[in-house]
């Protein structure tokens, strides 16, 4: 029996609903040796910033229960480079390239970004990043030119993605600023996640990812420091499943623009569960690193899933929550 | 050609050869992945001094490419607990067996230390860009493996590497240096070139350990030809100190004669063409951070090239998350390299110690 795995997201069209989430799988050439690439849904790039940025102090990663904290800092080459060295790979593929794009000065650079995308080819999507846990935001005053300058302005400035105006703004600027397909990445360390998402529908996003990574903390207790050298990260892998799973339903709820689920995904039975809560999509990241086939294993149990239920289409699992 | 093509479509339908169905080269066919994910079987998994474990698994493939220096991430067990891989360095290789050398540290390794022979391991290697090194041309140049405590693990597969027999290739070697090292090693064991052609090589090995109980590897260095010397902590046999100390004592020994020497230029060791020239002496050296950190400052004091083998916590350990860095040296701002694909070796005048990040 035929099954069709394929889905739309925006003017993307995917072969199946699995992708690579941003941070977890470089620019896919690590993996080359590993997949065969061509027979993913779509890759999402690690963020690119405007300029380039080294990352954040080491000690960057440490393992949880079921779990792991990061705060790669999003280091990264800035986009020239990106485009210049990173993309030509990305884009022989054959398969949808989202880019994920962030800005520690917010709107005015991410709408930089997306024109400068939006004229790249290779370049399918746009994915905004505006969930990060790990960078620190500038002041909103002033264009701060040069390392140092930055450094003397940085706050605590609450992410984009936790205000559902800002995001609005954000969005909006970003909508104007590309014809691509544009996904936004949200955070879940709001109360209200919803409102978030409806918030970025509602500008003109043609999708949202959730969700990024959770705010969290370990400490060595030998020598009572904290594991990782910026305090605290953003927590991935199984540990975070219960509740991206149930922010991906308090989403379906309230928007109509497709979801993609993201958050402790290792294998069909995982991503079933976000399917089944509404998710059209969804990304699998952590698991990369443990085993770097996952991707491929789901997709092939989706395939031979939907055969032994005789499910002819994808479409008939989303959302298809029995309550 | 013909036949190329044909296996390469044959190897593209299967799975486990993804990397080969993306290779357009067909002399690569059975090497075209540089890193492998492979299920392989445990031959041996034995304590063998206090808290420290030798495992040997069966993986040919990986076995075929490994270099010294290189390490491999494994999967201790099948669920989500632990999560992550461990990444162990290749401490031997032996017809298609990789044989581990690990210490029981936390709960990966405790897992680890309870697997059985038959049993297999999802294991993925080899992985990081591994030491660069020629095998000695003349009896003159020298090497310095310097070994403390775990550290020995990647040691003993380059050892391995280092003493394989092979023919003089015959390269000048100025007179000048060689009566300097001949003068300065004196007391070391200087070997003629046979009549054969062969040369017989000898690394000199220090091993750094906490007593003589905690001492690794003391007799597979010597069966390979090596010179052993032993420093513990507490005396109980050979030198009394740090390794490092011993390293320092031995370049003295070395020093009024190397100091007249033309400074040495250094060339990056993540070449992938190993086609740096070694001059009179180079150390090797794998160990806990702060001996690694004193090793790097006498190298450089003595201008003597070092290849640093570090360790950092890994996530990926492929080179895609970014997790792993280690700070470089750089003389405005600041940059970062990942310790498991553009090292775990690096040459120590690379490093930036102020910044913690193991």
């Amino acid at each position: 029996m035929a099954v069709n795995l394929s889905t739309n997201i925006g003017k993307l069209k995917l072969q199946n609903p699995v992708m690579a989430a941003s941070g977890t799988f470089g620019y896919a050439e690590e993996f080359k040796d590993f997949i065969e690439l061509k027979k993913l849904g779509a890759i999402v790039t690690k963020t690119i910033t405007m300029r380039p940025r080294p990352g954040s102090r080491p000690a960057r990663t440490c393992e949880t229960p079921a779990g792991m904290l990061n705060s790669i800092g999003l280091e990264n080459p800035g986009i020239e480079v990106f485009l210049k060295e990173k993309l030509p790979f990305l884009a022989k593929i054959g398969i949808p390239i989202i880019v994920s794009i962030a800005s520690e000065i917010e709107n005015y650079e991410y709408a930089l970004l997306c024109e400068r995308l939006d004229k790249a080819s290779g370049v399918d999507a746009v994915e905004l990043n505006i969930s990060c846990p790990n960078i620190k935001r500038l002041a909103r005053q002033g264009f701060c030119s040069g390392e140092a300058k930055a450094e003397a302005r940085r706050e605590d400035l609450p992410l984009i993605s936790q205000d559902p105006q800002a995001t609005y703004e954000l969005v909006s600027l970003a909508r104007k600023a590309t014809k691509k397909t544009l996904i936004t990445k949200l955070s879940p360390n709001v109360t209200d996640i919803a409102s978030i998402a409806c918030a970025a529908e509602e500008a003109g996003s043609d999708a949202v990812s959730l969700i990024n990574t959770l705010q969290a903390m370990a400490i060595d207790v030998k020598s009572r420091a904290p594991k990782i050298a910026m305090i605290t990260g953003g927590l991935s892998g199984p540990a975070i499943r219960p509740i991206a799973i149930r922010m991906v339903y308090e989403v379906y709820k309230k928007v109509g623009i497709p979801i993609i689920g993201i958050g402790g995904i290792i294998d069909l039975f995982s991503a079933l569960e976000f399917f089944i809560a509404g998710a059209c999509a969804v990304s699998i990241g952590t698991a990369n690193f443990i085993n770097p086939k996952t991707t491929i294993e789901i997709i092939q149990g989706l395939k031979e899933y939907l055969k032994s239920n005789k499910i002819k289409d994808m479409k008939e699992l989303i959302g298809s929550l029995a309550i | 050609m013909e036949a190329g093509a044909a296996i390469i479509a044959r190897n593209a339908r299967n799975d486990n050869k993804a990397g080969i169905a993306q290779c357009a080269c067909p002399r690569k066919l059975q090497r075209c992945s540089d890193m492998l994910q492979v299920k392989s079987k445990i031959m041996f998994n034995k304590k063998i001094a206090p808290n420290c474990f030798h495992c040997v698994i069966n993986a040919p493939g990986i076995a075929r490419l490994a270099k010294p220096g290189q390490f491999v991430n494994i999967r201790v067990s099948d669920g989500i607990t632990p999560l992550l891989r461990r990444p162990l360095s290749i401490h031997k290789v032996k017809a298609g067996n990789v044989g581990l050398l690990y210490e029981v540290l936390g709960q990966g390794t405790q897992i680890l230390a309870k697997r059985k022979p038959g049993e297999y391991l999802d294991v993925i290697g080899p992985l990081g860009s591994g030491f660069t090194y020629q095998r000695p041309t003349a009896s003159s140049e020298r090497l310095i493996l310097i070994a403390g405590g775990m550290g020995t693990a990647p040691l003993v597969f380059l050892a391995q590497r280092l003493t394989k027999r092979d023919v003089i290739a015959s390269p000048e070697r100025s007179e000048e240096r060689s009566n300097l090292i001949k003068i300065a090693l004196s007391q070391e064991e200087t070997q003629a070139p046979r009549n054969d052609g062969m040369i017989r090589y000898s690394p000199l090995v220090l091993i750094g350990a906490k007593s003589r109980s905690h001492i690794l590897c003391e007799k597979e260095f010597k069966d390979l030809g090596c010179q052993v010397k032993i420093a513990t902590d507490n005396g109980s046999r050979g030198f009394k100190g740090y390794v490092s100390d011993l390293l320092e004592s031995e370049l003295s020994t070395v020093n009024s004669q190397l100091s007249t020497a033309p400074a040495r230029r250094f060339r990056s060791v993540n070449s992938q063409l190993s086609t740096v020239n070694y001059e009179l002496l180079t150390i090797y050296a794998c160990g806990p951070r702060p001996m690694l950190e004193e090793i790097s400052r006498i190298s450089q004091e003595h201008n003597v090239s070092a290849q640093l083998s570090l360790e950092a916590h890994m996530a990926c350990g492929i080179g895609a998350c970014m997790g792993c860095a280690v700070r470089i040296k750089k003389n405005n701002g600041v940059e970062y390299r990942r310790v498991c694909k553009d090292g775990p070796v690096f040459a120590a005048q690379e490093i930036e110690w102020g910044i913690h990040g193991c």
